[in-house]
């Protein structure tokens, strides 16, 4: 089992990001990204007015983050009409302190936890901790890697890299049980640990898939009813969400249920869409919603795409980055197509600022993201961003080589004589007792190519 | 700004006029490295009918600064491209990523309405043969088993689909061979090759290990930057030893 990468928030990011570089992913990672990624592309070819979808999704969440204020200020006008307590937080740290404070508030030793990807931003569980409260995520992956002290892999499918052998280790060590590697059996055995869980937890904590501006409702799909249960057994619910996750209408959903599920998990609904309008009688409703950096990417207008993210991991699948590197070479919460341009925007470049840089840039996960993000170019706008601006990836030399390069490529003579300097440079390459930097980057497993006879610009010339 | 799926804008042009010259764009590494290329897509346009030029003030179109984010200093490249080309009205080059970059990306780095529009001229070679000529056989015979790899820049940002694999296939004697995985990237990139190799090669083993699974002789590509990264890894391999890569022009330029 992979060790337990070193995780308290965005500093760690440098060291972790090596796996982009040389490839550190499980096999069963791969595997499995691969297997999804055609089965979701499969489910989506069946639909004859997918393309239509997606572009109208693009332009539901284009008004959306255009009109964020105000839908922000509607949803809470609703929210509090419906008797929900709704709390902002700037950052992760005003956020952890909300929930802290309403769960001390409310006398909470215990809490369980629906797939909440905002709740690892502010590495909530860390504070539960601090606190002396129990926290015990729910969502089957998230269980498992909570048990095993690791990080998602996946915002889908967290526990994408271990096999069900893994599992049925981690569960033979950690729970006491007989080792079995069997699906349902391992399925059955965190159901029952779970339930005791649930009747426990004096408050419940889910995340929010869509928060629908004109009325107030709370939208949350899951597939295992974990969610429901997080939400709706213990007497508190406090739900965390991004300011993004708004829709402005309750017509505005359909479209996004069909693209989700059919994106996320190649299914055509999830087995489950929670609607919640207001705590139930008795109970008490939460709402924390957050900033966390995402005012970041609207000073950027070119970067307002990396808004419309609803989290549905198609992009992580279609990766080949990705599916090779794994989800921890990223170095915190997002992973994959979509981290490499949500992160250096949330936790800034000169942290992340390496992430746009680990793509070959083929556009696979444009081609799958179901509300048409455009990725690789939101990867190139950050490329450019970061060698402009502090980030480990600006550099004076590198500076200096493309400004000789951006010379020598503005006028023919120029450009033969540098060919010339580069023709020479390969010649000369099979000689050398060692490549050096990028050259020896190319020929550690590259064959070089030959250096032919004239140039096709001589050629033509002559002959052409 | 074009938006992912979409094919890219492609200039709403008249027809192509029996007669009217086309201007051929060699990228860089073709015209140094590669220059039989050069001369087939030559040849191929001119058994077609087509007067060729050749501008000979070209350079390169940009895409390595671009790509590393060195935006201004592509922005220079593009405008000597732009200028180099300005009176042509039918620009060919035998790379779908070179012509992304042209006719994609030239908006992103330079607002200039000329510029961009010099880049929207610019067509992939099959594209051109294919959609403006109008060309599926081009009378080449081939007795080989082919495997087809089309780049991601023009499998996704140009939208070429099917103009290479029809090119192919009216082949003489050619027999075609379906690459497991076809539209998955053989992880190039351009200096994503050399900036995080460790990865660039894994994902280049895989492509030559699908080449290898098809059974293929000659892979062939409209881009040979692909070639040259995953042949580059053929070639070192001895149970490869078989494989050939070959840019689609030399391919349709052969003859019994
Ligand atoms: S960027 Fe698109 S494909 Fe990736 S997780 Fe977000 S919605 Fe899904």
């Amino acid at each position: 089992m992979p060790d337990e990468p070193v995780f308290h928030g965005a500093p760690f990011l440098k060291s972790l990001n090596k796996g982009l570089y040389e490839p550190a992913g499980s096999r069963s990672l791969g595997e499995s990204t691969e297997r999804s990624s055609k089965h979701n592309r499969a489910v989506t070819a069946e639909v004859p007015q997918f393309q239509e979808w997606r572009r109208a999704a693009n332009a539901i969440k284009a008004y959306t983050v255009r009109n964020l204020d105000k839908l922000l200020v509607e949803f809470e006008r609703n929210l509090t009409a419906r008797g929900v307590e709704v709390l902002w937080a700037a950052d992760a740290e005003e956020a952890n302190r909300h929930v802290i404070d309403i769960a001390r508030r409310n006398g909470v030793t215990s809490v369980v936890k629906g797939k909440s990807m905002v709740s690892e931003e502010m590495e909530l569980n860390h504070h539960f901790e601090a606190a002396g409260i129990r926290a015990v995520e729910t969502d089957l992956g998230e269980y498992i890697v909570q048990l095993a002290g690791q990080r998602p892999t996946h915002i889908v499918t967290p526990a994408l890299h271990l096999s069900a052998e893994d599992v049925g280790r981690l569960f033979a060590e950690k729970l006491g049980e007989p080792f079995s590697a069997e699906h349902q059996h391992l399925t059955h055995v965190a159901r029952r640990h779970l339930r005791n869980e649930y009747l426990k937890a004096e408050m419940g904590m889910s995340g929010v898939n869509f928060g629908l501006a004109d009325t107030g409702t709370l939208v949350i799909v899951e597939n295992e009813g974990n969610s429901g249960l997080s939400c709706s057994t213990p007497p508190v619910h406090v739900a965390l969400m991004g300011i993004e996750k708004l829709l402005p209408r309750i017509e505005h959903l359909p479209v996004f249920l069909n693209l989700l599920g059919r994106s996320g998990t190649g299914q055509k609904l999830t087995t489950y869409t929670h609607f919640i309008q207001g705590a139930a009688p008795g109970r008490k409703l939460y709402v924390v919603i957050i900033d966390n950096g995402r005012s970041q990417v609207l000073r950027d207008s070119a970067a307002h795409m990396a808004l419309y993210c609803i989290r549905c991991g198609a992009c992580l699948n279609a990766c080949p980055v990705y599916r090779r590197a794994g989800g921890w070479a990223y170095g915190w919460v997002y992973p994959g197509p979509i981290g490499a341009v949500l992160v250096p925007h949330l936790v800034g470049l000169d942290q992340a600022g390496k992430l746009p840089f680990a793509s070959s840039l083929c556009g696979a996960c444009g081609e799958v993201c179901p509300v048409k993000i455009d990725i690789p170019h939101q990867l190139v706008h950050l490329r450019h961003r970061a060698v402009n601006e502090p980030s480990p990836m600006r550099s004076w030399t590198e500076r200096l080589t493309w400004t000789l390069w951006s010379w020598a490529m503005r006028g023919p003579l120029r450009y033969r004589t540098a060919m010339a300097a580069v023709r020479l440079g390969v010649r000369l390459a099979p000689y050398l007792p060692w490549h050096p930097g990028k050259l020896g980057a190319w020929t550690r497993a590259r064959a070089l190519p030959k250096v032919p006879g004239p140039a096709f610009r001589t050629w033509w010339r002559r002959k052409g | 700004m074009s938006t992912p799926g979409e094919i890219a804008p492609r200039r709403d042009s008249p027809p192509y006029q029996p007669g009217e010259p086309v201007a051929l764009f060699i990228p860089c590494y073709i015209d140094q490295f590669y220059p039989q290329i050069g001369t087939a897509t030559a040849d191929l346009l001119r058994r077609h009918g087509c007067p060729v030029v050749f501008p000979e003030k070209q350079t390169c179109c940009g895409q390595p600064a671009f790509n590393s984010g060195y935006w201004d200093e592509a922005r220079g490249v593009i405008r000597h491209f732009a200028r180099t080309f300005a009176d042509h009205r039918w620009i060919v080059c035998p790379s779908g990523s070179c012509t992304a970059m042209c006719r994609v990306f030239f908006g992103h780095v330079d607002p200039d309405e000329q510029v961009v529009d010099v880049g929207r001229r610019v067509f992939e070679l099959s594209e051109f043969l294919v959609d403006i000529l109008g060309v599926t056989d081009t009378g080449a015979c081939f007795p080989h088993k082919v495997a087809l790899h089309v780049g991601c820049h023009g499998l996704r940002e140009l939208g070429l689909s099917d103009q290479p694999l029809r090119l192919l296939q009216s082949v003489r004697e050619l027999e075609y061979v379906d690459l497991p995985n076809a539209d998955e990237c053989c992880g190039f990139g351009g200096t994503f090759s050399v900036k995080m190799p460790g990865t660039s090669i894994a994902m280049g083993r895989t492509k030559a290990e699908n080449v290898l699974r098809s059974g293929a002789e000659v892979v062939a590509s409209p881009d040979v930057s692909c070639l040259m990264h995953f042949g580059g890894i053929i070639a070192r391999d001895p149970a490869m030893k078989h494989i050939r890569t070959m840019h689609l022009a030399e391919l349709l330029n052969h003859h019994a």
